[in-house]
């Protein structure tokens, strides 16, 4: 898999940071260096304002008011599911439920669609680096039903063995789940070739996108996922907003996970009947601002252009992985060859535990994460209990990757 | 706040150059002390002799630099005193540490370099532990009957 590139015009660093009112704070006395973005990202001054104007100007439910400001939040909301479906390229809006976050994406899934087509001896296909939000659903579903979990062959930087992966399939095989971008090792998987061969044994996937969707241009078409997963404040959007994306057919035949408001056509006091899509997966008033601040954060992000994102982010990855290497007794995790993988840094600096690194990296006012990253089962097979992350994004510099090598070698020589 | 808060030298002493570090052959507590959050892990070995005196007392572990030094000072500040002193000290600590109670050096010794950990309260989990292993190994002890302890205690 590589990291596209393109001829578009290079971003500039200094302008879209002019664009993020928190990079301008100081902590502990120091220009803040925010390198936590595979936790959350910060949020552009459009994202910001667009939760204002919503509450300032036209604050009201959706979908049920007669009066003007309903029908304008309606129509927000709506665009702003529109403006995401455009930009994972899907073919239709009602494709795109609105969510909490990627979390409860694929718990919707787990139960609206695993408890109907999942039963006793059928399999599901993981990685062992999944994150804990694309594991503990399946494992979930694996006890309700008497399902197995089955886990992909891949090596310590995340490569997974394909061929192997192609011999895994039988007909018991009922769903694939894997991530498109570790959130540890930050290997982008071939999601196209996993899917491909799912689709030869009639196998539906889904896509952990809450790593890959922030980061790279990413076509549902193209990729021909089934599900795909991701969370708004890992793209720039508020928090308590993420998607599930799915194929309409799939949608349309899955249990809805949430009864009461919005999701139904008729209610009798013994039954009920289920309205469409997308509203009969999306029971009871939804985050409005959040999805209208989504929609602002996918504009801004199309604005910018994802291509040109890209090709900063990786070029800040090879300068990260180049000078961070160079560090005596480091151990970098993830594929060393930054065209497969994206801008998420994890390592371990001798034997200076994660957190003693975190703690001295922050009163460099350098934001980072320290930690099992959710992912417990990757740390035992890394061998470590914990890893320091370094994640970037688009207004991440190069002048902030000298910051944390300087940091990391400071913490290095302060343990010594 | 400062890094010297923190990484006081006393703590930086007992990370470099733990005391009591390693199993202890004749231990008749033995616990498992983990902090799942943030993964930090100690092993803590006690013998405990009839008349209620800990005459042994080792820890193992791995974790970080304020999970380790915190058992070493703790392990270094309970062997050789009965078992009502220790709950003293460990009642010290834990005042001081999680309600801020001022420092007691008579009574804590080298546990009162940890007090600055206070100004970060993320971390003082990981100094509180060992502490809180040591004080169910003992509570389990008074009640075992002189059976052998063998405890896995997790933080919530």
């Amino acid at each position: 898999m590589t990291v596209p590139t393109s001829t578009a015009a290079g971003l500039d660093p200094a302008q879209i940071r002019a664009d993020f009112p928190i990079l301008a704070e100081q902590v502990h006395e120091r220009p803040l260096v925010y390198l936590d973005n595979a936790a959350t990202s910060q949020k552009p001054r459009a994202v910001i304002d667009a939760l204002h104007t919503y509450y300032e100007t036209y604050n009201a439910n959706i979908h049920r008011g007669l009066h003007a400001l309903s029908e304008r939040a309606t129509a927000e909301y709506e665009a702003a599911r529109s403006h995401v479906a455009s930009f994972i390229n899907a073919a239709h809006p009602h494709e795109v439920i609105f969510t909490r976050g990627t979390t409860e994406a694929i718990n919707l899934v787990a139960r609206g669609w695993g408890d109907e087509n999942v039963s006793e001896g059928d399999e599901i296909l993981l990685t062992e680096m999944e994150h804990h939000s694309n594991l503990v659903p399946w494992q979930m579903l694996a006890r309700r039903r008497g399902a197995q979990l089955r886990y992909i062959p891949m090596d310590d930087e995340g490569r997974i063995d394909l061929e192997a992966y192609a011999r895994m399939f039988g007909p018991r095989t009922r769903l694939v789940a894997v991530t498109h971008m570790s959130n540890v090792l930050g290997t982008i998987t071939p999601a196209a070739q996993i899917v491909r061969i799912a689709h030869a044994h009639n196998v539906p996937v889904l896509l952990d996108a809450a790593q890959s969707i922030p980061h790279l241009p990413v076509d549902v078409q193209a990729l021909d996922a089934d599900f795909m997963a991701f969370s708004g404040h890992k793209m720039l959007g508020p928090t308590g907003i993420g998607v599930l994306y799915g194929r309409e057919s799939l949608l349309d035949a899955m249990e809805p996970l949430f009864g009461g408001g919005s999701m139904i056509r008729v209610v009798e006091l013994h039954q009920s009947s289920w309205t469409g899509l997308p509203d009969r997966l999306e029971g009871g008033t939804p985050n409005i601002a959040g999805a209208i601040g989504l929609g602002a954060a996918v504009n801004y992000l199309q604005t910018v252009g994802m291509p040109s994102l890209t090709d900063h982010e990786h070029e800040l990855t090879v300068y990260a992985l180049d000078l961070l290497s160079d560090i005596d007794g480091i151990r970098l995790f993830g594929p060393p060859d930054a065209h497969e993988r994206g801008g998420v840094i994890s390592f371990y600096v001798g034997d200076v535990h994660p957190h003693d690194v975190g703690t001295l990296l922050d009163a460099d006012g350098i934001a980072v994460r320290a930690g099992h990253h959710c992912a417990q089962p990757l740390m035992r097979k890394l061998g470590v209990p914990a890893t320091v992350r370094a994640s970037l994004y688009l207004y991440n510099t190069h002048a902030e990757v000298d910051c944390l090598a300087e940091g990391v070698a400071r913490a290095k020589a302060f343990f010594a | 706040m400062t890094l010297e808060d923190l990484y006081r030298e006393v703590i930086m002493d007992h990370y470099r150059r733990p005391r009591n570090r390693g199993a202890l052959a004749d231990a008749n507590v033995v616990m498992e002390g983990v902090n799942p959050l943030c993964g930090d892990e100690i092993k803590l070995w006690l013998s405990i002799d009839d008349a209620g005196v800990i005459t042994g007392a080792a820890f193992d572990g791995h974790g970080c630099s304020i999970s380790q030094s915190s058992a070493s000072i703790m392990t270094a500040a309970v062997v050789g005193k009965p078992m009502a002193d220790a709950h003293a000290v460990i009642s010290g600590f834990r005042g001081m540490m999680l309600e801020g109670e001022p420092p007691d050096e008579a009574l804590l010794g080298d546990g009162v370099a940890l007090e600055g950990v206070r100004k970060f309260p993320v971390r003082i989990k990981c100094a509180v532990l060992s502490w809180n292993t040591l004080q169910l190994g003992l509570d389990e002890h008074a009640t075992a009957g002189g059976r052998k302890v063998e405890l896995h205690h997790s933080e919530s």
